[in-house]
């Protein structure tokens, strides 16, 4: 079933994906243009698989019982952004069963956080929001936390409103890995678990961020914000009200680096 | 709708309100413009702003309310609400999560009616009329109050959100607004 002999491919809801050694289940889906939700996910850093989102089934299989009825047993759940590819694998994503898990995850994120959205700087091209949107999130379903969050302002160009995390740690990672500065750190644990900075008064203000470092630019949601560029796109043409989130998803395929 | 019985069908009474919201779901409802026309075939108002009548009758199919729940009145209308219709539907964010009134929740009431109404040259008059509903010392979306049957969220949901919504829940499908429509803000 393989097209070629050093290309290899699996079945992603029946239809065959190439993909090549070493690269994931979201890397190749996203690359053949096969959208898989995705927040923590992000094409230029190492996976992280927290959020969840990206949760496929693998090798689901159909059984005849002895008194001849058909019973589907799911295959094993897991998350796609970590999960290597192999050759003839079956994978499972648009389900009602994974989609109704997806909606309740996004479900959790809005209620952990406060989210309003009317008044955020990020609606319109949100990962989450956009996100929910896709999934038809209708309601927050949960009660809500209504935690008490701080917000940072110290830093001249940069605001934090933590109000919003999600806790993907894509700052973490950007600041460490291309800034080389380890502004950011995640600190506590389960419900207590919180972004910080790493300064000695613990404000942004203190650090040596850049507005124009990675992790400035890299948060999915609400929470790093360029002062003195609020609300600039009018409702109606920003990111996620011109075009859903799973349109063209080849835009959050690694890119290719050339050999 | 069942569009082969001519015989007229009763009309669905729809009750509407707004509750901590700004009527902003109620002027953006008023955007379905003439489709209203059509709308009012299918149902006639109960209470509303729209109708100035003051409670609700008992027989209620639809009730569909803006805003969340930030005093004890809005707790006493909520309940008219859920006992006489038989759906309810929360309108616009501040129903859904509380909305941007509930962005008091981090903060102390006292602290709140403090700064706004004891400043320093302002006189200290914290307003203790009865008449005045009691602030509840957060904002509640409805739904962490009594069981609400739909969302229609938006800030506010657009006129066509509004019609799609309406027009789909009265056909007997489940509403369901794709992009474009379905928006937090
Ligand atoms: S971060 Fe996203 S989901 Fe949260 S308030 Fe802002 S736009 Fe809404
Ligand atoms: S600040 Fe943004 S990028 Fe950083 S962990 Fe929170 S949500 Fe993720
Ligand atoms: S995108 Fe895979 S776990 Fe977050």
């Amino acid at each position: 079933m393989s097209n070629g002999q050093d290309t290899k491919s699996f079945f992603l809801d029946d239809e065959e994906i190439p993909f090549e050694e070493g690269q994931t289940i979201i890397q190749a889906a996203l690359t053949a243009g096969k959208y898989i939700p995705h927040l923590c996910y992000h094409p230029e850093f190492k996976p992280h698989g927290s959020c969840k989102l990206c949760t496929v089934r693998i090798d689901s299989r159909t059984i005849t019982t002895e008194d001849g009825q058909t019973v589907k047993i799911p295959g094993r759940a897991a998350a796609s952004c970590t999960t290597p590819a192999q050759a003839e694998q079956h994978v499972e994503s648009n389900t009602p069963e994974l989609l109704d898990l997806r909606r309740t995850l996004v479900q959790m994120l809005l209620v952990e956080g406060n989210h309003f959205c009317p008044s955020c700087e990020k609606s319109g091209k949100c990962m989450l929001q956009g996100l929910a949107y896709d999934l038809g999130v209708m309601s927050p379903h949960f009660p809500q936390y209504f935690s008490k969050r701080e917000v940072d302002a110290t830093h001249p160009d940069v605001l934090l409103d933590f109000n919003r995390c999600i806790l993907c740690e894509l700052c973490v990672r950007a600041s460490a890995e291309v800034d080389k500065k380890n502004v950011f750190s995640l600190s506590g644990r389960g419900n207590t678990k919180h972004l910080i900075c790493n300064s000695e008064s613990g404000k942004l203000g203190d650090t040596n961020l850049a507005a124009t470092d990675k992790a400035a630019n890299v948060c999915p949601v609400g929470v790093i914000l360029h002062k003195r560029h609020g609300f600039e796109v009018p409702y109606g043409q920003r990111r996620f009200d011109t075009a859903p989130i799973s349109d063209n998803p080849v835009q959050y395929a690694p890119v290719k680096e050339q050999v | 709708m069942n569009a082969s019985t001519s015989a007229p069908k009763r009309k669905l009474k729809v009750a509407t309100t707004s509750l901590a919201g700004c009527f902003g779901c109620h002027m953006s409802f008023l955007d379905i413009d003439e489709r209203i026309l059509d709308l009012i075939e299918l149902i006639e108002f109960d209470r509303s702003p729209l109708t100035d009548i003051k409670h609700c009758s008992t027989d209620c199919d639809i009730g569909i309310i803006e805003g969340g729940v930030c005093n004890a009145e809005n707790v006493h209308v909520l309940h008219e609400f859920r006992k006489n219709c038989k759906i309810l539907i929360a309108i616009g964010a501040c129903s859904i999560n509380g909305g941007l009134p509930a962005q008091r929740n981090s903060l102390d009431i006292r602290d709140i009616l403090a700064a706004v109404y004891a400043q320093p040259g302002r006189g200290v008059h914290i307003p203790n009329d009865p008449e005045i509903p009691l602030l509840l010392n957060e904002v509640h979306p409805l739904h962490e109050v009594v069981k609400i049957d739909y969302f229609l969220p938006g800030c506010p949901p657009s006129g066509d959100a509004i019609w799609k919504f309406l027009t789909d829940l009265l056909a007997g499908r489940t509403p369901s607004l794709g992009h474009g429509l379905i928006h937090f803000d």
